[in-house]
């Protein structure tokens, strides 16, 4: 498969003052990298899941990848091409090969513009004069599985489930070759959750879209991600196909977030590692490991030295100088 | 449901929500019991009424609803006929609460640290010792460097942060009940699973009891003791934890646990669903709640709502299957 997305130690920083200080811009500048070196590659009708927690730069990454914060350093091609720095003229005519599901699906759609409006807006800023707005309202409405009466509709007449569906059509309108993803089923319930997936799963084996899908819910990757990649504070701490990441774990933290997905049987045993502190502050990253202070297994190189990539598979790797696999 | 003692009983809470369209059945007959010191569960997809009946419970219902019925009495005392001035009283002292969006649960023109002082007015400490408090009560939610987060306001949190910011400060009243809704959906898995155990070790530690929303199953089957079913305004099945997960009696129920995508250990490209969808509750079908959608009817759903049926231990449901012969 081709690759359709790569990024490398990519780096997206933010500026930081506190306080009045930060108003009357004085007082020290102080830098956060939110991504601080990050590679992944997705390929065509491929699915990625980035996991982590909240706070460890999944989104930055989705939006730089979307070229909607400026990264540092690194870079990211897609199809082959170098997407940082582009100037906005440039970039607009491939932007919309590279398509955006945002958090909030109520908050992400207009309140003030119908249904139609809004998945046909891509085609408007996209420049596609010859479509029938009506015509592609109803297959854009269809093909995600809503009827047609939806189109005159406003965001507050939909449910959760329904605004996720319309957040689907109008990322999909100008055919993408990427989708990004970003937390697409929270706060949905199950069964809902199952059709927006199984949605989007079936639309990815008619058009052949790579997905990269942010999430923090496992039992979700598991299902429908191909590969996942495990961020930590910025970076990728491991990544490798789903099920053999889920079934032999190597980084401590994959370890520690598998054993914490609680399951819907009251006694089945949380076999949880201890982690031990609080997530640091991304201004105030720990040297070496960044994941040293909670790891329960960290000895002393952990705290002076940055560990480096490991392969032990082609298709995997992990960032840790004293692995173990743990078989689940 | 047990036989502890009670410190809220909910007894056939009925609520109307006055629309264009006419009267919306949202809470019809809901009945339960949240012990002492337990954690009880309302586990039900959205739309099913668990955000109307925790306001009908603090008395903070929208404008438009009506309560039709029912009594809710929280330590013998009736919620429902109670002055605005000793529902204010209650609130955030014995009965306090976690709401849904943790973006909007905060001010956003005060820091976090003014605002952790201020809900603690009522206690008669140091301003000094107060913001020690706060501190405190950050870093047990796992806020790093809680002193420095003390002086930032709401929006230089994220949502996960802000939501464990929301916990910690409905948590340092020590009320008698905490009401959580929906408190972990914006958190990870290893933050998620600490909160469940700080949950749990609060319950214990100050004796309170915890009515935890949730539509996440695993998070109910970690943290509650008894977890009550609902389904479009109504409560299909209550019972005991185990007994409700491992022994169901409501087809709702089972295929509420069908879908859930951590029960299914092999990968497949097509997850289980309940098709169909929530019924219109302006009109309210006559027959039961869930028959459209149920995979077991039989002839008399269409037409009969079916009463409660105790299936022993506190476990019952309703459902016309659990009828005798």
């Amino acid at each position: 498969m081709a690759a359709l997305l790569e990024v490398e130690d990519l780096r997206v920083r933010f500026s930081v003052r506190s306080g009045s200080a930060g108003i009357l811009r004085l007082g020290a500048q102080r830098w956060v990298d939110a991504v601080a070196g990050a590679s992944l590659t997705v390929s065509e009708g491929e699915t990625l899941a980035v996991v982590g927690e909240s706070g460890s730069g999944k989104t930055t990454l989705a939006r730089a990848i979307a070229g909607l914060y400026h990264a540092q350093e690194g870079s990211i091609r897609f199809q082959g091409q170098e997407l940082r720095g582009l100037a906005e003229g440039t970039f607009r005519p491939l932007r919309r090969h590279i398509a955006m599901m945002f958090q909030d699906p109520v908050g992400s759609l207009s309140p003030r513009l119908t249904v139609k409006t809004l998945i046909t807006e891509p085609y408007k800023i996209h420049n596609f004069k010859d479509r029938d707005l009506d015509e592609e309202a109803i297959r854009l409405l269809d093909m995600v599985g809503l009827s047609a009466d939806f189109a005159s509709r406003y965001p507050y007449q939909l449910s959760g489930g329904q605004a996720r569906r319309v957040g689907v059509a109008r990322a999909l309108a100008v055919d993408p070759k990427l989708l990004l993803a970003d937390e697409p089923t929270a706060g949905l319930d199950v069964s809902v959750q199952g059709e927006l997936l199984n949605l989007l799963g079936k639309l990815q084996d008619r058009l052949g879209i790579g997905i990269l899908i942010i999430t923090h819910n496992l039992n979700v990757v598991r299902h429908v991600a191909d590969r996942m990649a495990i961020m930590y504070l910025g970076r990728f701490v491991e990544e490798g196909p789903t099920g053999a990441v889920f079934a032999a774990p190597h980084h401590p933290y994959t370890l520690a977030l598998l054993a914490a997905n609680p399951e819907p049987d009251p006694d089945a045993q949380l076999n949880r590692i201890e982690l031990v502190g609080e997530p640091p502050s991304p201004l105030d990253r720990p040297h070496g490991c960044e994941f040293h202070p909670r790891c329960p297994f960290a000895r002393e190189q952990c705290a002076t030295q940055t560990p480096t990539r490991h392969r032990p598979t082609a298709d995997r790797h992990y960032r840790c100088h004293w692995p173990q696999v743990w078989r689940r | 449901m047990s036989t502890r003692e009670a410190l809220l009983e909910i007894r056939d809470l009925s609520v109307d929500y006055a629309t264009a369209q006419g009267a919306l059945r949202a809470l019809r007959e809901v009945s339960f019991t949240v012990p002492k010191e337990r954690i009880v569960g309302i586990v039900g997809e959205s739309g099913c009424g668990k955000s109307t009946l925790i306001a009908a419970i603090i008395r903070l219902l929208a404008p438009n609803a009506a309560i039709r019925s029912g009594t809710i009495l929280f330590q013998g005392e009736d919620l429902l006929g109670n002055t605005e001035k000793r529902m204010r009283e209650l609130r955030g002292t014995a009965i306090s609460m976690v709401f849904q969006d943790p973006m909007q649960a905060h001010n956003p023109v005060l820091t976090v640290g003014r605002q952790m002082v201020d809900i603690q007015y009522r206690t008669g400490i140091s301003g000094a010792a107060k913001r020690r408090r706060a501190a405190a009560m950050l870093a047990e939610v796992g806020i790093p460097d809680p002193e420095r987060h003390l002086d930032q306001y709401p929006h230089e949190f994220s949502g996960g942060m802000r939501q464990r910011i929301a916990i910690a400060m409905a948590l340092m009243a020590r009320p008698g009940l905490l009401i959580a809704d929906e408190p972990t959906t914006a958190l990870d898995a290893t933050l998620e699973v600490q909160i469940i155990h700080k949950l749990k070790a609060l319950q214990t530690e100050y004796d309170c009891s915890i009515l935890f929303i949730s539509h996440n199953l695993g998070v109910i089957a970690k943290l509650c003791d008894e977890v009550v079913v609902m389904y479009a305004g109504e409560v299909v099945e209550r019972g005991s934890v185990r007994s409700v997960f491992h022994q169901s009696i409501h087809p709702y129920t089972r295929s509420l646990l069908d879908c859930d995508p951590g029960r299914i250990k092999e990968r497949t490209g097509k997850l289980p669903t309940i098709p169909g969808e929530i019924p219109n509750l302006v009109s309210v079908p006559p027959g039961c709640i869930f028959v459209e959608r149920c995979p077991d009817r039989i002839a008399c759903c269409q037409c009969e709502r079916p009463g409660w049926h105790e299936a022993g231990d506190g476990h019952g449901g309703a459902c016309h299957l659990l009828e005798g012969p």
